[in-house]
């Protein structure tokens, strides 16, 4: 049974309890005067696949950003392996990434290298190795995804997927403790998304490592997570395996895993009276439920 | 509605200026760490410096043919065109070698480096550099910086030498000076601590003013179009602006 809070409240974490590697509490976020996050409890368990799924908007890359340190949220803690990412210093918290692969929603490739040297980027920044083992690791990581081939092209050659799998490659390529996935599906042709989702559960069995997958392809996230966190009005709506979500058992999981655009999450962004601002009469009656069109 | 913060008050202004100081103090403690980018830094004194060679000779050869006309049409009213390539040489290596080649790296060079840092911005580079425990003041501003710092006393340099050569045409192969005339005066007249080094150190200052404007407008650009076409106006004209009331600061210490 999913874990959830119907208006929503704050949940009670089912899972994973001491084994987390990341923990968040009470976290609370105003970014521009707009509330993110309003007391946001959530453990990514140690070893797992993890998804974190909502509404567009919801704030699910500023969460990542909130636990990579990027940025520090108005209260609360966030915890990484042990350490309070908001109140670590700097050092301290260039350390904790090098232990963190992360997949931008957008590539973010360096675009004056090749992809080859986009590989080679962290290895040659933090390690000392000799040219022939860079070149054999990057080769072994774009020959998982599939792109050995493109080693030479320069980024503004590649289509958006094929950034993409560079941009995975790049983010594997130190054999990381956590990868953090933001949209990694986005762009991709059927068989690269097969391929990918493969990748993904062969790292998190093969390494042990720690994946958290920002994703909106319920179809995909099932095959590959373990444990779904469901975003929504600034707190975790609900969360639980991917089937018992996907069952829609609560108001927010039905609505969300169904597609449907009447419930609590608004398809509309909050406007005014249509009727009056496309300068037509409207029955007085009428106007209070604009707001929900 | 423009997405793009714009200073519009003495406020934002002031907060600009003491950010750009706050960013000039990150600047100086990521230099230690950028030594281990000694190759980048190389990178970019070629980029600013050697990429810039063109626009600044060219202006150079034109501004001492112009400086040569003018002053050889004005000293020969007092019988002074003896002085000719010694007031030539005053003027370049005091005050023109060094303000006009800040002008125009400020032209080539700033606005290039605030729309590659800007563009760098607007797609996620510098995140995804940070993400990998690389500090992108280390890696990216900082060998820039010290680029312009080392680019612009030897573009000044050339800037002079190419305006002098303009200058040595006009009055001597075309007006008909005496070539010994034009050397000998100047060479007894300029001081080479007090004249041409002063304008080193200025060019210098000019080469850490420009550098450090440009990439404070490209590191803090909002992540737009709009918004990197605004701060790469924006380097061009607070560039210039600094460059002009430091130049009279320094002019007012150095003599």
């Amino acid at each position: 049974m999913p874990t959830m809070s119907a208006n929503p409240t704050r949940p009670t974490i089912a899972s994973p309890g001491d084994g987390a590697l990341i923990r968040v509490r009470g976290l609370r976020t105003v970014l521009n005067g707009k509330t993110i996050f309003d007391g946001v409890d959530l453990d990514i368990p140690r070893g797992g696949i993890t998804a974190i799924m909502g509404p567009s908007g919801t704030g699910k890359t500023t969460l990542m950003r909130h636990i990579t340190g990027q940025l520090a949220p108005d209260a609360g803690e966030i915890i990484v392996d042990g350490r309070d990412v908001a109140r670590i210093g700097r050092e301290e918290l260039f350390g904790l990434r090098e232990k963190i692969g992360y997949l931008f929603q957008n590539s973010a490739l360096l675009t004056d290298y090749s992809v080859f040297e986009n590989v080679a980027f962290p290895l040659r920044q933090h390690l000392k190795l000799p040219e022939e083992l860079v070149r054999n690791i990057v080769l072994t990581k774009l020959q998982a995804v599939g792109l050995r081939g493109a080693a030479e092209l320069m980024p503004s050659e590649l289509s958006g997927g094929m950034m993409r799998r560079v941009a995975l490659a790049r983010a594997i390529v130190r054999d990381p403790m956590m990868i953090i996935y933001d949209e990694p599906f986005v762009g991709l042709d059927p068989i690269a998304l097969n391929q990918i989702l493969k990748l993904i559960r062969t790292l998190n069995e093969t390494l042990g490592i720690t994946s958290i997958l920002v994703a909106h392809e319920l179809a995909a996230v099932r095959r590959v997570a373990d444990h779904i966190y469901l975003l929504a009005a600034g707190r975790i709506a609900a969360h639980g395996a991917p089937d018992d979500l996907a069952r829609g058992e609560t108001p927010w999981t039905r609505q969300f895993f169904s597609g449907e655009a009447d419930g609590p999450v608004p398809f509309h962004y909050p406007a005014p009276d249509y009727a009056a601002q496309l300068g037509l009469a409207t029955p007085a009656s009428a106007r209070p439920a604009e707001s929900k069109a | 509605m423009s997405a793009v913060h714009k200073p519009n008050s003495a406020f934002d202004g002031i907060a600009q200026i003491g950010a750009c100081g706050i960013f000039l103090l990150q600047i100086l403690a990521a230099v230690p760490r950028s030594l281990r980018y000694f190759r980048e830094t190389v990178r970019q004194v070629w980029f600013v410096g050697a990429m810039s060679l063109v626009i600044i000779m060219i202006s150079g050869l034109f501004v001492g043919m112009v400086l040569g006309l003018q002053l050889y049409d004005v000293l020969s009213r007092f019988g002074a065109t003896a002085a000719s390539g010694t007031v030539v040489a005053f003027a370049l290596y005091r005050e023109l070698g060094p303000v006009v080649t800040a002008l125009l790296f400020a032209g080539r060079a700033g606005t290039s480096i605030t729309a590659e840092i800007g563009l760098m911005r607007a797609t996620d580079q510098l995140d995804a550099m940070e993400m990998m425990a690389v500090d992108p003041l280390a890696y990216v501003v900082a060998p820039r910086f010290l680029a312009g710092i080392a680019a612009m006393p030897l573009l000044a340099c050339l800037f002079n030498a190419l305006a002098i050569l303009g200058a040595h045409g006009v009055c001597v192969s075309w007006l008909g000076m005496d070539n010994g005339t034009f050397w000998s005066n100047m060479t007894s007249s300029i001081d080479v601590w007090k004249d041409v080094m002063s304008g080193v150190w200025k060019s210098a200052a000019f080469g850490a003013v420009v550098t450090l404007i440009a990439t404070f407008q490209g590191y803090t650009t909002a992540p737009t179009s709009e918004g990197v076409a605004y701060a790469t106006t924006r380097t061009v004209v607070f560039s210039s602006i600094v460059t002009l009331a430091l130049d009279f600061v320094m002019t007012a210490f150095l003599m």
